[in-house]
């Protein structure tokens, strides 16, 4: 691909890295096109954080290609054109939001009016205008979170990345960001979203891909995901009013059902027929139901399906 | 309950090396700094040797006689001439001497004066005796008072004969007139005297050998050692607030912010380096503060001497403030830093003569105190404040505090090495 605007914003083929014993990244690739909002998922220790860091060149891969609208990430091209916004408040706390601006802009090569006008739309932009002259370290926890996004994106980068921007914000900063975002999408800034937040995913992202064990193991839109990981794409679930007996559960369970507790998780492809069994089931063994629910299947049962249920930490 | 409490603090202690190193090691190196430097071994007396230059232009055989007395002297080292090597001629005159003294190249000069032999040592009136001449610098106001006294003694254990001639010369001008044969019988027993063996003089009660004090420095100003405490203590206080400052660009690693300042297209030698021109300049601020305030408060005088400052501010600054990004390059956090800060920098103070003179620490501890930054720009400031000496006088301490700016700060970007791309 020929270096420049018409390259695509983030390629990678193969790549590898170690620290030492650990596989970081076994040979990852992936390609986003233009404009794009891509969900980056997985476990802690998946290899979300190195494949993000080697984006913004903080780490160096042992072997594979990675390429930023074309350029190695080193690139002072690529470093124009990309910007990060990491999971950290990497801020300068003493200085005021229109400081700190200042500070990254300079950083990203911006100045006289050029920085000045970028400071401006930052400002309005994450909705700080009013308080640009406050201590960074006196802003609320939500309003740090949009400068920290605010100074990752003074230089108008094409590629974003980032890294849980609602970590520990309130539902209303959250809507905020969320705005943000949106935005950013209408200009079409392509962005990877590293998030654990499933729900988040679903809303904001294009496409979705799975990391675990430094490796891509699924992508795509998430029906498709849905599609190609559960075979089905709705879930009964059922809550019983007291315990569940040890036939009612070997019932259940000869249907296809996940027991836990008092509740009941079947992934449903024929759902009028299979929720006339488990209530007949229930009927049978005489146990009341509390609650029952028909739900399309979500993306965290994907992520628990490919990932597993066991601790990684 | 309170014991477990005392428990967690040992636990944290344990794990905290800095805070360790703090409680334990620090106090033990200062405390051999400063035993070296006042006790040196036991039983030896806290009071350094004081060199001294000594000019003899009587060349009498009793001026030789107190020269070598001098030389004998434990508690001073007297020398003829400069040190071998330095391109001088091999015996001092009073002008070379005066010279030395003012270029700090020796504390005193002591200059036996002609006809001291016709008379040096006699009880009486002062006003004809030829007075042995002390060339001080009034920085060091100890050496002269030590000197004169040891004058007294040297005179009394090595010249006892001319002390008893004195006596007898004073007692038949004072007593009445000696008989020929008292006479006869004293210069017989006097004779003998300088083949006596030295110290059986007693304890001098001073005052037999006249001694004229001249300052062959700073006859104009106030109080020698302003310049020397603005120096010294400005460059105590530069080091650690640059230790401090340098500590951003551990917050900065420790914060996430570093890596993202190496994420946009400041590399690490941008960074390290408008890291020294902020540090820079704020130690240089800081010196300038310093010596005004001396200049406003305790009248050192700035006059004549801004060129001269503004070298030295220039060059101390930047070593001071490579020497803070050495410190945080090396430090793992901000606690390993204060710890490695306070222990080199309060110990580079001690031994670079911050906190006292240079020149009252015994010989050994003066060599040593030129590994320091510290002692260079001391002695920098007072080559410009002091001894007013030429601006081409200030090239070995502008050499050397360059020298040390360049090495830390190389060895500064090479530790750095480890906050960029894995």
């Amino acid at each position: 691909m020929i270096p420049g605007m018409s390259a695509p914003p983030l390629e990678a083929l193969n790549l590898r890295k170690s620290f030492g014993e650990i596989t970081a990244l076994d040979g990852v690739s992936l390609e986003m096109p233009p404009g794009e909002i891509l969900g980056l998922l997985g476990p802690n220790g998946a290899g979300k954080t190195t494949l993000v860091r080697s984006v913004v060149g903080r780490v160096t891969p042992d072997s594979g290609t990675l390429r930023v609208f074309g350029h190695p990430p080193s690139d002072p091209a690529a470093t124009a054109s990309r910007g990060w916004v990491p999971q950290e408040i990497s801020l300068y706390p003493l200085l005021t939001p229109w400081e700190n601006l200042w500070t990254f802009g300079r950083y990203q090569g911006l100045s006289g009016a050029d920085l000045d006008r970028a400071i401006d739309r930052s400002l309005e932009w994450s909705g700080l205008a009013d308080r640009s002259k406050d201590r960074t370290s006196n802003l609320s926890g939500g309003m740090r979170r949009r400068l920290n996004m605010a100074a990752g994106t003074i230089h108008s980068p094409k590629l974003l990345l980032l890294d849980e921007p609602t970590v520990g914000v309130d539902p209303q900063s959250r809507e905020r960001i969320y705005t943000m975002i949106a935005e950013l999408k209408a200009q079409s800034v392509s962005i990877v979203y590293t998030t654990h937040y499933m729900e988040e995913a679903e809303r904001l992202c294009d496409r979705i891909a799975i990391i675990d064990h430094g490796r891509i193991i699924a992508a795509g839109t998430r029906d498709a995901l849905v599609r190609s990981t559960l075979g089905v794409n709705q879930t009964v679930r059922i809550e019983a009013e007291g315990p569940i007996g040890p036939t009612l559960r070997e019932k259940l369970e000869r249907m296809g059902a996940r027991v836990d507790g008092q509740g009941v998780l079947l992934l449903a492809a024929d759902p009028p027929r299979q929720i006339r069994d488990l209530l007949e089931g229930f009927h049978a063994e005489k146990t009341a139901i509390a609650d029952l629910s028909l739900k399309q299947a979500s993306l965290e049962e994907v992520f628990l399906h490919l990932t597993g249920r066991e601790l990684r930490e | 309950m309170i014991f477990a409490v005392a428990k967690s603090r040992l636990w944290n202690l344990r794990h905290d090396r800095a805070a360790f190193v703090l409680a334990f090691i620090l106090p033990i190196v200062f405390f051999s700094i400063f035993a070296s430097i006042f006790g040196r071994g036991s039983g030896r007396s806290a009071t350094p040797r004081i060199r001294v230059a000594v000019v003899d232009e009587d060349h009498s055989p009793a001026s030789r006689r107190f020269v070598a007395a001098l030389k004998a002297e434990s508690a001073m080292k007297a020398q003829e001439g400069p040190d071998a090597g330095s391109g001088k001629p091999a015996v001092y005159t009073e002008a070379a001497a005066e010279a030395a003294v003012r270029a700090g190249e020796m504390p005193i000069a002591l200059v036996i004066p002609k006809g001291f032999a016709q008379g040096a040592i006699r009880f009486g009136p002062a006003s004809d005796r030829a007075k042995i001449l002390l060339l001080s610098d009034p920085s060091d106001p100890i050496a002269p008072q030590v000197l004169a006294g040891l004058i007294q003694k040297v005179a009394m254990t090595a010249m006892p004969d001319a002390l008893a001639r004195s006596g007898i010369d004073a007692l038949d001008r004072w007593g009445g007139n000696l008989t020929q044969e008292q006479r006869r019988v004293l210069e017989e027993n006097v004779a003998r005297l300088p083949n006596a063996p030295a110290g059986s003089a007693g304890d001098g009660s001073g005052g037999l050998i006249d001694v004229a004090l001249r300052d062959v420095l700073g006859q104009k100003k106030g109080n020698p050692m302003v310049a020397f405490y603005a120096a010294g203590l400005g460059v105590m206080f530069l080091l650690f607030s640059a230790a401090g400052a340098g500590g951003a660009l551990i917050e900065e690693a420790e914060s996430g912010t570093l890596d993202r300042i190496l994420s946009t297209q400041v590399t690490m030698s941008r960074l390290l380096a408008g890291k020294l021109v902020y540090l820079a300049g704020i130690a240089a601020a800081q010196l300038t503060v310093m010596f005004l305030w001396g200049s406003l408060v305790f009248g050192l005088s700035m006059r004549g001497h801004w060129i001269g400052f503004f070298i030295m501010t220039v060059v101390t600054a930047l070593a001071a403030s490579t020497f803070g990004l050495l410190l945080a390059a090396v430090s793992r956090s901000r606690m390993q830093l204060v710890a490695l800060s306070n222990l080199t920098v309060l110990a580079m103070s001690v031994v670079g003569g911050s906190m006292f003179p240079r020149f009252m620490m015994p010989e050994f501890m003066q060599k040593i105190g030129l590994l320091t930054l510290n002692a260079w720009a001391i002695d920098g400031f007072q080559k410009v404040f002091w001894r007013e000496e030429p601006l081409t006088h200030l090239w070995p301490q502008v050499l050397v505090l360059s020298a040390i700016s360049v090495v830390f700060f190389a060895l500064a970007r090479r530790i750095a090495r480890r906050w960029e791309a894995v």
